[in-house]
């Protein structure tokens, strides 16, 4: 499954006289995420960390699903296993010293960004809560990512707490929010909370019917689970 | 090096908007024109695909369709006592790469900038007294006028097919559009497009306040359209996916949709993709460049000889490769002498909220430039005696489509995480309005381009270095827009509102806007400027310059369609002019 929506790329080198390139049933697809169950990336000590950290930053309630029921750790997992995770589109080269606030990130790539601090975070936890981050109560954990989003754990080696949890954060709600073809928001569980058709694309009949609520529901790149007979 | 290619009349570095009009202009008077892109091309229907443009994870958060920091980036300080270190992703602009460039996920916002922005320093000099412009502030006159840019304004309007209501018609004054434009010699090829909930009840309380609502002009198509070159728009679906992505539906004007087509097909074109130019290459004595220097994919080092270089580049790439090939004197701000790199320029933008109980926005109905605007504080529309600054800036509310990664506002005091944050995304997403402030960037001593003493690019190259930061003007400026969007957003009966102030030093990181301007400009005199009136080089007559590192400053408006005008005026003086008698266009 996740083979079929994979197509080499392109050449980037030609010399285009006299032509327009273009090729019938050929599109820039996007790659779908590896759905078999497990981790790729994550240890089993990760796992339990992200496990637990994200249920926190985006809980089940009684709104329904949170990050860990939309399949975020899987998101995440996914993502710091593929080219995000090893840095594709960051500049690495070194010296990287601490800048500003305002020069923004001066760190390794996210993947390893998430294996160098994870350690540092379950230390600091169990230097200050006496456990590592993923057994302390919903409470303490609470508390713990209040400090990291502060900037107020200190971690060991000099690591930026306050860039790792904002990192986190942000890979959370993608996760949350992305197309479920990427491995969370399962079953769109995100767009429904928030009313959010997803790739419907096409809205003209319905531009100018101000305060009426929209009348169908979310849809992904790959289509809605009910129009395929396999698992979406 | 391999042997030397076959010798053109003219080489563009650079192949996105500029690009296009300046290849499509200058082929169809018969120069024999040759593009060098280092990315691949890209056509609509092939790399923005209907069924995968919704794809926000891909193509914003993930930089598809943007410049890749790996292979190059810049360095950044607010100040010049400070180390620049890289930008290590992207985040505050987004230039794009491959062919269409930016042109490609841009919103398709396209204004004219006001007459009296084209004198932005004589005009205020003039109404507020020689205290008004601080010693450290570098504005600069145009050397070009409104009047003179007014039919080529008008020519990229119609090449994009433009949806929208003029407010200015050769003097007169039409109802329900900008009364504060330039004069336009004729209507918008379009109509404005539909307006979604969230910008019409902005109009509607604007409106009651006294200010001057109007649609914003928009690259969007409100219908079929069929441009001066014959190619064919589709009306627009509302999707609200352009900014940061392309459009599969040819309903964005972009350099695919509105000229590639016939451009690529006339026998004096030839493009060239995966080459990257290293440098211009000039002659002995430095007053005309022989060709460019480029690597193509394989890594071989290529020489292009020309008759003359257009850098079609992003600005800021502009100027660092007039830096790299040593054309004309680095700027140094302690001395505030030499061209290359001085005022640099950005963009200061701010929001408020509207949040309501009882009315359903829709938001993720949009389009990149589908919105209602008032440009009641924009230039010098206003009065700024006693206001500590100059310039303003447009407000208005531009539905873009609300894709909830990046779009889930929440009122004041709710955290950003946990289950008071998930509650208050749920109750806010389909009920929020976003007013958006767009501000001008006067340019200053100290904020400036250079190369960087440290950072290389994947050829080892210097990066470029930029030092800047928003002075007590930009802050001044944004902070009064920001309270008349206030103002608005209170007669707007929403439940609540929260201003978003831009506070304190520039910051790379959130998306602000990609209006990178200046380091190149363009002036009336070659100890202050960079290019002549033509875009030309003071320095090397056959090297033109017409991105927006030619705008002394930068006005309270998205550039792109100030780019084009210069872009086909400049494009004009070459065919009409420098190719008869190729020197110097202006005799400093």
């Amino acid at each position: 499954m996740a083979a079929a929506l994979v197509t080499p790329r392109r050449a980037l080198a030609d010399t285009i006289r006299r032509r327009l390139p273009w090729a019938p049933g050929v599109a820039d697809r996007p790659d779908q995420a590896d759905d078999r169950p497990g981790y790729i990336f994550f240890t089993a000590a990760e796992a339990a960390f992200i496990e637990a950290a994200v249920a926190r930053l985006i809980p089940k309630d009684e709104l329904g699903p949170g990050a860990v029921e939309a399949g975020v750790p899987r998101f995440i997992d996914r993502q710091l296993a593929g080219p995000y995770g090893g840095g594709d589109h960051f500049y690495l080269k070194t010296p990287m010293p601490k800048g500003t606030a305002t020069q923004g990130w001066q760190m390794p790539a996210p993947a390893e960004v998430y294996r160098l601090i994870i350690p540092q975070v379950n230390r600091w936890a169990a230097d200050a809560y006496g456990a590592s981050f993923a057994e302390l109560d919903p409470a303490k954990q609470d508390e713990a990512l209040k400090a990291l989003e502060g900037g107020k754990a200190q971690l060991k080696g000099g690591f930026d707490g306050k860039a790792f949890f904002e990192l986190l954060l942000q890979n959370t709600v993608e996760g949350f929010f992305a197309d479920p073809i990427y491995g969370g928001n399962r079953d769109m569980v995100g767009w429904r909370l928030i009313g959010f058709p997803g790739a419907r694309y096409a809205y003209r009949d319905f531009v100018s019917r101000h305060g009426e609520a929209y009348p169908l529901p979310p849809v992904s790149l790959a289509g809605r689970r009910e129009w395929r007979s396999e698992r979406s | 090096m391999e042997a030397a290619n076959r010798p053109v009349d003219v080489v563009l570095i650079g192949f996105g908007w500029t690009g296009a009009l300046m290849g499509e202009a200058l082929t169809a008077a018969g120069l024999n024109v040759l593009a060098l892109e280092r990315g691949g091309w890209r056509d609509a229907a092939n790399d923005f695909a209907l069924t995968f443009d919704p794809d926000e994870l891909r193509y914003y958060w993930r930089h598809h369709l943007f410049q890749n920091v790996a292979h190059e980036t810049l360095t950044f300080r607010n100040r010049g006592d400070q180390v620049a270190l890289p930008m290590r992703r992207l985040g505050s602009f987004l230039p794009g790469v491959g062919v269409g460039g930016g042109g490609v996920h841009w919103n398709g916002q396209v204004w004219r900038f006001l007459p009296t922005d084209f004198v932005a320093r004589s005009h205020n000099l003039e109404r507020y007294g020689a205290a008004a412009i601080p010693p450290t502030m570098t504005i600069q006159d145009y050397p070009v006028t409104y009047a003179e840019l007014e039919p080529h304004f008008d020519r990229f309007d119609y090449l994009c097919g433009i949806s929208g209501k003029a407010g200015n018609l050769g003097g007169r004054i039409v109802p329900g559009g900008n009364p504060f434009e330039g004069p336009r010699s004729r209507d918008y090829p379009n109509p404005p497009l539909e307006m979604t909930y969230g910008p019409t009840l902005f109009a509607e309380a604007a409106a009651r306040l006294g200010f001057h609502p109007f649609p914003h002009p928009a690259a969007n198509m409100s219908r079929a359209y069929t441009n001066p070159l014959g190619l064919q728009l589709g009306p627009c679906t509302y999707c609200g996916y352009c900014e940061k992505f392309g459009c599969g539906n040819y309903s964005k004007a972009s350099p695919q949709t509105t000229v590639l087509p016939v451009l690529m097909a006339r026998p004096n074109f030839e493009l060239r993709t995966g080459c990257e130019a290293m440098k211009i290459e000039v002659d002995s004595d430095r007053r005309r460049a022989t060709g460019v220097t480029y690597v193509d994919e394989t890594g071989t080092t290529r020489f292009q000889p020309a008759e003359m270089v257009v850098l079609a580049a992003f600005p800021l790439e502009n100027v660092r490769l007039m830096l790299l090939s040593g054309i004309g004197k680095p700027y140094d701000p302690t001395t505030g002498e030499g061209v290359i790199g001085k005022n640099y320029a950005y963009q200061i933008t701010s929001s408020v909220n509207v949040f309501y109980d009882d009315k359903l926005i829709n938001p993720f109905i949009g389009a990149g430039s589908l919105g209602m605007i008032i440009d009641d504080f924009n230039g010098d529309n206003f009065d700024h005696q006693g206001k500590g600054f100059i310039g303003g800036g447009y407000i208005g509310v531009v539905a873009t489509g609300a894709r909830p990664i990046e779009s889930h506002p929440v009122p004041d005091k709710i955290p950003k995480w946990g289950s008071a944050w998930k509650k208050a995304v749920a109750q806010n997403y389909l009920r929020t309005v976003s007013i958006a402030t767009h501000g001008a960037v006067m340019t200053h001593r100290g904020n400036y381009l250079d190369l960087d003493p440290t950072y290389t690019d994947v050829f080892g190259r210097p990066m470029l270095r930029m030092t800047f930061d928003f002075t007590d003007n930009e802050h001044r400026m944004s902070d009064f827009l920001t309270e008349r969007a206030s103002d608005v957003a209170k007669a707007m009966g929403g439940r609540e509102i929260k201003a978003n102030k831009r506070s304190g030093a520039y910051d790379i990181v959130p998306y602000q806007t990609t209006h990178n301007t200046g380091g190149a400009i363009m002036g009336s005199d070659p100890r202050s400027s960079a290019l002549n009136r033509y875009l030309q080089s003071w320095d090397v007559h056959n090297v033109f310059a017409p991105g927006a590192n030619a705008f002394p400053q930068n006005a309270g408006y998205n550039p792109m369609g100030t780019v084009a005008a210069l872009t086909y005026w400049c494009a004009e003086a070459i065919v009409n002019d420098y190719r008869r008698a190729p020197g110097p266009l202006v005799h400093a």
